[in-house]
């Protein structure tokens, strides 16, 4: 069975700079990958890459057998593919509850014009979306701050709306970029309850970009390591674990002189 | 059952229509007034869905309305004397379908500018749409068949207060009607986050060119309404001042807020009548109030509620 997302050979070139360079990577069908490696080895680079907002300069992403290139980020989310942001992205004048519903965008049967005339098709549809907005705030337990503002939340539950937002989008791949920074130990602990039960709840793959190690360990089943990006790895979370290139990384060489 | 908000435009059509029918013995200085107020208003909510809820910056509104302006009364002046209108068939058939030529004509010049340089952001886009409003400007005065820099005179009085706030409550409806729905909240997000925008599946140029289309299209409406309204066009009269004028109100009034700048338009437009006196003076008093709002109320003059408690 082809693979969910293909990286095949992907290379991207700013100037002089190669910040990513000839990665191969796959993410199968409801799988739940992890993307790691130091500061700067270029892993956002690769997810603005998937979701369009740099073209590679060389090698191809393919998605569900297709060529992503020359597509548009909102075109690369139309084929189902969403993300959250390193630094939080919302929507933050707008209410918690427009930040889910806007996202439900690409399943409107209704345009700027179907607005104007009110029908009661539209306002069939606005009711069913309310439903589907406040049914995702529900199980996150958001819906009880529908109304404030995105940008007064606390921290973690901004977090966790962009997490919903994303799924609004109804995607089949979710790119999850460093969602445990900034949170506390009891936080983390139940992120990853959350990336497991978002896994298996709406059934979808997860690439998860992400510098915490117990975070990342504990929930992926396959890690790919980059490092000034390049691919120096990948396998199960034990392999990872004991692969010399990536404690190297990490921890730096032993040096052999002394 | 129509929804409560097409009732209540229907209730401010009907109403505008009565008021319109029994105005004949109104004192004509308040007409004028009146009437000028109901345009400021049509300007002032087609920006605010530019500038104010999808985020862009035009300073080019003045050009689309002298689009609309222009076109309206080459169709009034040029075909009204010939096939022997009636009064009535002036004024309730030519008029309003040279209304409407003259809007689709404005959005089609909203396209034009917009497509090319909605790539464009912030204050790039911003001197894009000043240079195509001071470039409308110059074309109008050296065209001849327009009247030149001499302008276009006897313009038919055709615009009553039916035409004025009927159009204005329309502008309204349309405006707030787009932002609340579903797809009309992508306006709003497009403003506050166009990155984000688009990685939810946002197609955030169609948005844009929508607003542009829109705004200018009631921009060029609002420029027939005050060709009728004055009976004399000037291109002077469609220079940057006169977008500043506008962006003001939006500002005023709290950008992206209905109410607000419907508040502000009327209250600007009508303030300007005893300020008349004062001159060139009027522009300087326009700039320190504006100062003076960005310092103490950066969210608008009009934004509900008007006074909150300081949580210290």
């Amino acid at each position: 069975m082809a693979a969910l997302l293909q990286l095949d050979q992907i290379t991207i070139r700013f100037g002089g700079l190669t910040a990513v360079s000839e990665v191969t990577a796959t993410v199968q069908t409801g799988e739940l990958v992890g993307l790691i490696g130091p500061n700067g080895a270029g892993k956002t680079t690769v997810f603005n890459m998937i979701t369009g907002v740099y073209q590679p300069s060389g090698g191809r992403i393919q998605f569900r057998g297709r060529s992503t290139a020359g597509l548009r980020p909102f075109e690369i989310t139309e084929l189902g593919i969403a993300r959250t942001f390193q630094n939080i992205r919302l929507f933050p004048s707008l209410s918690v509850f427009d930040n889910v519903r806007v996202a439900f965008h690409l399943h409107l049967k209704h345009a700027a014009i179907h607005s104007l005339s009110r029908g009661p098709k539209f306002h069939a549809e606005e009711e069913e979306l309310r439903e589907a907005t406040l049914g995702l705030l529900k199980i996150f337990n958001l819906e009880r701050v529908q109304n404030e503002p995105a940008k007064s939340l606390p921290y973690g539950d901004q977090r966790r709306l962009e997490i919903i937002r994303a799924l609004a989008t109804r995607p089949q791949l979710l790119l999850l970029d460093e969602p445990a920074a900034g949170m506390n130990p009891a936080e983390k602990v139940e992120l990853m309850r959350l990336i497991q039960f978002i896994r298996d709840q709406f059934q979808l793959a997860i690439l998860l970009v992400e510098h915490d190690m117990k975070v990342v360990m504990g929930v992926c089943q396959r890690i790919h390591v980059l490092e000034y990006g390049r691919k120096i790895a990948e396998g199960t979370p034990q392999q990872i674990r004991a692969n010399p290139a990536v404690i190297a990384a990490y921890l730096g060489q032993e040096s052999t002189a002394a | 059952m129509l929804p409560r908000s097409q009732i209540l435009l229907l209730a401010s059509l009907i109403l505008a229509g009565v008021v319109s029918a029994f105005s004949g013995n109104m004192d004509t200085y308040f007409l004028d007034v009146a009437m000028g107020v109901g345009i400021s208003v049509v300007l002032a909510s087609s920006l605010n869905l530019i500038n104010g809820f999808t985020g862009q910056f035009s300073l080019g509104h003045a050009g689309f309305m002298a689009v609309g302006a222009y076109t309206s009364a080459m169709i009034t002046t040029t075909l009204g004397p010939k096939f022997g209108w009636s009064q009535l068939g002036l004024q309730w058939v030519l008029f309003p379908a040279s209304l409407l030529v003259g809007g689709l004509l404005s959005a089609l010049a909203g396209l034009a500018v917009g497509a090319p340089s909605l790539r464009l952001k912030g204050d790039y886009l911003a001197i894009v749409t000043l240079g195509f409003g001071e470039i409308i400007k110059v074309v109008l005065q050296n065209v001849e068949a327009v009247g030149g820099a001499r302008g276009l005179v006897a313009v038919p009085g055709h615009t009553n207060l039916f035409w004025t706030f009927g159009t204005a409550a329309l502008t309204v409806y349309v405006v707030w009607a787009l932002m609340n729905s579903t797809y009309g909240r992508g306006f709003l997000a497009v403003a506050d986050d166009e990155v984000a925008a688009e990685a939810m599946g946002l197609n955030t140029t169609r948005y844009k060119i929508i607003a542009f289309a829109v705004g200018s299209f009631f921009a060029g409406i609002a420029g027939g309404l005050y060709a009728h309204l004055k009976g004399y066009l000037n291109p002077t009269g469609f220079d940057f001042n006169k977008s500043i004028e506008i962006v003001i109100m939006v500002i005023l009034g709290g950008m992206g807020k209905h109410v607000g700048v419907i508040v502000a338009a009327v209250v600007l437009t009508a303030v300007q009548e005893p300020l008349r006196q004062l001159g060139d003076w009027r522009m300087i008093l326009y700039a320190l109030i504006l100062i003076l709002l960005m310092i103490l109320r950066p969210q608008g003059l009009f934004v509900w509620p008007l006074w909150t408690k300081k949580t210290t």
